[in-house]
C-alpha cells in the first residue's frame, strides 16, 4: 500500500521541513518512501511543493500520479487548490486556514475557502493562530504534521523522534515549541474528528 | 544501514566512496547539492580533497582534467547549460582521453523548473563519442556513479552521468557500500596522447573512433541495462533513466506485460534493442528530455514506422515526462481528475524583501524612463526576476556574461546608452572576457555589476569575486575615473540615480559596481563582504 502526499505551500513557510521530517520517520519506521520537491528559483515568497510517497513496498515513481494523493496538506489556502488535478476520489484536503497574499490578484479569501468547502473530506485548521497562541508563530507548518498524523501510516512515535533528531541542535527551546505545536495539531484534529 | 539522500547527494557519496581526490564545480540547479554535500562531508570527515567552488564550469572541467591527469579520480558538477560552456575541454578530453577516473555529472532540467532551456546532455556525451550513463532512481545513482569511475578508468574516458530534476531533487532511501581509497598521484608513461597538435590528435581521434564498439559492448554487457521478456509481443518498450519508474508506476505488483528494455548505460546496445525490434509489433521509446534514443533507432532499423515516441507525438514533444503522460501513451485509461480552479493565481518567485537588487532596480528604473525600455541587457541570476513585474527592467537574459557583450554589439549597431546589468559571480564566470572586448573598443557601454558577494540564487555560495571587482576591471583596463561604486539602499536613490546618469553620458567604457550584501547571507558573512566592501 502506498500513500501519497503532496506538500504545498510559500518558501518560508516550512514545508521542506515537514517533508523531512516525514522522510525521517519513515527511516525509523522501515518503510519506504520518495519524496521529491522543486525549489530552484523559489525564493521566500515563490510555491514550493513536494510529493511524499510512502509504502512498505518499493516505490517507482518520484512524482504522484494525477488522481492518487490521499492527502494534500497546504500551508496556505490557494496553494492547496493548485494541486486538485492529483488528489484521489475521497481524499482529504487540509489546509492552514490562514493566507498568505504577496500577489497583486490574490484572489478572495472567501471564495478560496468555499471551494475547499465543497470537498467532503476536508479541515481547514487556524494553524498559525494555533501556533501562535504556543509562542512560535513559525510552527504552524508542526501544526499541520499534527494534523495529518492520523491520515498518514506512520506511527506517532516515529514522527515525535524524527522531530527530536531535527531540531535537537536547534536547542532545547526549539525543540520544545515544535513538539507542543505537533501535538496541539493532533489534539485538533481529533476535536474535529 | 539505509540513509536518506537525494539524487544529487547519492552522487556526490557515490563518488567520495569511488576515492575522488577532488570535485570541481560551479553552482547550477538542480545540480548544487552534488558539491554541497561533498563540502559538508569534507568538513566533517576531515578529508583531503579539493571541494572548493571553480569560477566556472570551463575551469572547472580543466581543473578535474589536471587532477585526472595526474592520475588521481575528480567528479565535476554543473547543470545542463554549464556543459555549453565546459564544451571546448569537453570535446577535447574525449580525445586525448584521461588517467585518473573522471565523471561529469550533469543535471538536466527538463520542463525548464529553473533554466532558460531543456537541452539534453546526452546529445553532447553522444558527440564527444564518451559513454553515458543515466540512473533510475537514488541507489542506482550511488552505485552508478562508482561503476562510471571504473569504466572511465578501464576505457580511459571521461563518463557523463546524466541526472534529470526529478532524481536530482528526490530523496529515497539508499544503502552505501564499503569505501575505496584514493588513487596514489601517477603519470602516463607516454604523455603524448595529452599534446593535442594535429599530428598527435588525429590518430588519438582514430583511436576513439575504433572505441566505439568497446563502448557498445560495455553497454551490452552492463548490469544497468536490463531486457526482460513480457508476454504480449504487441508491443516492446524502451524506458531509459528515470522514465523507466514512470512505466513500472502503471503496472501494479512489477507485471509489466511486455518486453521491457531498463536502459541505464549508453551508447545503446543494439543487440538488446534488435531483439525488441525483432519480436514486437511496436517499440514505445520512455525518455525524459529530447528523442535521443528514438531518432537512433530509426537509424538502427530505418523508419520503419514501428517505433513510436516523442516524434510520433505518442509522448509530449517538450517537456518532462510523468507517469500520467506514460499511461496515457500505454492506451491505459486516463483518471478523471478535479481541475484547479480558474481564479487560482501563480505566484512567481519574488526578490526578497530588503534585496540590494531592487535598490539597483529602482535607480535603473528612473534611466528607463529616459531611454525607454530595450537598452538594458540583463543577465543570469535572482536579478533575471527584473525581466518580469513589477520591475521589467531587463530586456534580454540569453546566458551567462550575455548582458555584457550584447550590449557592446547594441552599442557597436548604435544603440546608446546600452545598458548591462550582471551579477558579481555571473561577472567573474564568463563576463570578463567581455568587458575586456569592450575596454579595446572603448565601446559606449554602462556596466552595473549587482554585487551581493554571493551565488545567491543557488543558495548564497561563495563568489569568485569577492574583493575582486574592482581590480579586474582597472586591470582589464576600464578608466579609474568610470569604474563607480554605489551602494544600493532606499536612502541612497537620488545618489544613485544621479551617477547613473552621469555615467550612461559617458561614450565609453563605464562599470558600476552597486554593492550589499546579500540579505540571505549569514551574519558572518555578511560581516565579511561589508569589511571587503568599497562602500
Amino acid at each position: 500500500m502506498t500513500t501519497n502526499i503532496i506538500l504545498a505551500g510559500v518558501g518560508g513557510q516550512g514545508v521542506l521541513t515537514v517533508a523531512s521530517i516525514l522522510d525521517l520517520a519513515c527511516l525509523n519506521n522501515g518503510l519506504f518512501f520518495k519524496q521529491s520537491e522543486v525549489h530552484g528559483m523559489s525564493q521566500r515568497g515563490g510555491v514550493v511543493y513536494s510529493h511524499v510517497r510512502i509504502s512498505d513496498d518499493v516505490i517507482y515513481s518520484d512524482i504522484i500520479p494525477l488522481g492518487h494523493a490521499d492527502v494534500i496538506l497546504a500551508t496556505e489556502p490557494m496553494e492547496l487548490l493548485r494541486y486538485l488535478p492529483f488528489l484521489k476520489k475521497d481524499g482529504w484536503l487540509l489546509t492552514d486556514s490562514e493566507t498568505f497574499e504577496n500577489i497583486a490578484n490574490y484572489p478572495q479569501k472567501e471564495r478560496i475557502l468555499d471551494t475547499i468547502k465543497t470537498f467532503p473530506n476536508h479541515m481547514i485548521i487556524d494553524a498559525s493562530e494555533i501556533a501562535q497562541k504556543i509562542g512560535n508563530a513559525k510552527a504552524s507548518n508542526l501544526v499541520m504534521l499534527g494534523v495529518v498524523s492520523n491520515h498518514i501510516p506512520i506511527k506517532e512515535r516515529a514522527l515525535r523522534a524524527a522531530i527530536k533528531s531535527l531540531f535537537d541542535k536547534k536547542g532545547d527551546r526549539v525543540l520544545e515549541l515544535n513538539l507542543k505545536a505537533f501535538d496541539a495539531g493532533r489534539e485538533y484534529a481529533m476535536e474535529l474528528v | 544501514m539505509r540513509h536518506i539522500v537525494m539524487g544529487d547527494e547519492a552522487v556526490a557519496q557515490g563518488a567520495l566512496d569511488a576515492g575522488i581526490s577532488g570535485v570541481y564545480a560551479y553552482p547550477g540547479t538542480p545540480s548544487t547539492e552534488i558539491t554541497e554535500y561533498i563540502q559538508k562531508y569534507k568538513k566533517e570527515h576531515h578529508l583531503d580533497i579539493h571541494a572548493s567552488w571553480s569560477t566556472n564550469e570551463k575551469t572547472a572541467l580543466e581543473a578535474a582534467l589536471g587532477m585526472s591527469y595526474a592520475g588521481k579520480r575528480a567528479l565535476v558538477a554543473m547543470k545542463h547549460v554549464g556543459l555549453n560552456v565546459a564544451m571546448d575541454a569537453f570535446m577535447n578530453m574525449a580525445i586525448s582521453g584521461i588517467h585518473g577516473g573522471l565523471v561529469i555529472a550533469v543535471a538536466d532540467d527538463p520542463s525548464m523548473h529553473s533554466s532558460q532551456n531543456e537541452q539534453d546532455s546526452r546529445y553532447l556525451a553522444h558527440f564527444a563519442k564518451i559513454p553515458i550513463f543515466e540512473p533510475s532512481n537514488q541507489q542506482e545513482a550511488y552505485d552508478g556513479v562508482r561503476h562510471a569511475f571504473n569504466i572511465s578508468e578501464q576505457l580511459e574516458l571521461p563518463v557523463l552521468l546524466r541526472l534529470v530534476t526529478r532524481l536530482a531533487h528526490s530523496r529515497s532511501l539508499v544503502t552505501f557500500n564499503v569505501p575505496d581509497k584514493q588513487n596514489e598521484k601517477s603519470f602516463i608513461p607516454n604523455i603524448d596522447r595529452f599534446k593535442m597538435i594535429p599530428s598527435k590528435a588525429r590518430p588519438q581521434y582514430d583511436k576513439l573512433v575504433a572505441k566505439t564498439q568497446v563502448l557498445r559492448s560495455c553497454a551490452e554487457e552492463s548490469p544497468f541495462n536490463q531486457l526482460s521478456i513480457g508476454h504480449d509481443f504487441s508491443l516492446g518498450i524502451v524506458a531509459s533513466g528515470i522514465a523507466y519508474n514512470y512505466l513500472m508506476e502503471n503496472f501494479e505488483h512489477n507485471k509489466c506485460p511486455y518486453s521491457v528494455l531498463k536502459l541505464s548505460q549508453y551508447p545503446l546496445p543494439y543487440e538488446q534493442l534488435k531483439y525488441l525490434n525483432d519480436t514486437c509489433k511496436q517499440i514505445l521509446v520512455l525518455e525524459d528530455g529530447y528523442p535521443f534514443i528514438e531518432e537512433q533507432l530509426h537509424d538502427f532499423f530505418g523508419n520503419n514506422n514501428k517505433v513510436i515516441g516523442k516524434l510520433t507525438r505518442h509522448l509530449n514533444r517538450t517537456g518532462e515526462l510523468n507517469p500520467d503522460v506514460v499511461a496515457k501513451a500505454l492506451g491505459l485509461k486516463e483518471i478523471v481528475n478535479v481541475e484547479v480552479p480558474a481564479f487560482v493565481q501563480p505566484r512567481p518567485p519574488q526578490l526578497c524583501e530588503g534585496c540590494g537588487h531592487i535598490d539597483t532596480f529602482n535607480a535603473l528604473e528612473e534611466i528607463q524612463k529616459i531611454i525607454g525600455n530595450k537598452q538594458i541587457f540583463g543577465d543570469i541570476g535572482c536579478y533575471a526576476l527584473g525581466a518580469l513585474p513589477p520591475y521589467n527592467i531587463i530586456s534580454t537574459l540569453i546566458d551567462m556574461g550575455s548582458s555584457i557583450t550584447m550590449a557592446k554589439g547594441a552599442a557597436d549597431a548604435g544603440v546608446f546608452p546600452a545598458i548591462a546589468i550582471i551579477g558579481d559571480s555571473t561577472f567573474t564566470h564568463s563576463g570578463m572576457t567581455g568587458l575586456l572586448d569592450c575596454v579595446n573598443d572603448n565601446a559606449p557601454v554602462t556596466i552595473v555589476i549587482s554585487d551581493n558577494s554571493a551565488i545567491a540564487m543557488t543558495g548564497g555560495q561563495d563568489s569568485s569575486a569577492l574583493a575582486k571587482l574592482k581590480n579586474i576591471c582597472l586591470g582589464l583596463g576600464v578608466e579609474p575615473k568610470h569604474v563607480r561604486i554605489m551602494e544600493p539602499l532606499p536612502k541612497n536613490h537620488e545618489k544613485n540615480v544621479a551617477l547613473l546618469k552621469e555615467e550612461i553620458n559617458y561614450k565609453g567604457v563605464s562599470v558600476i559596481i552597486s554593492q550589499r550584501a546579500c540579505v540571505r547571507l549569514p551574519i558572518d558573512r555578511k560581516k565579511i563582504a561589508k569589511e571587503l566592501s568599497y562602500v
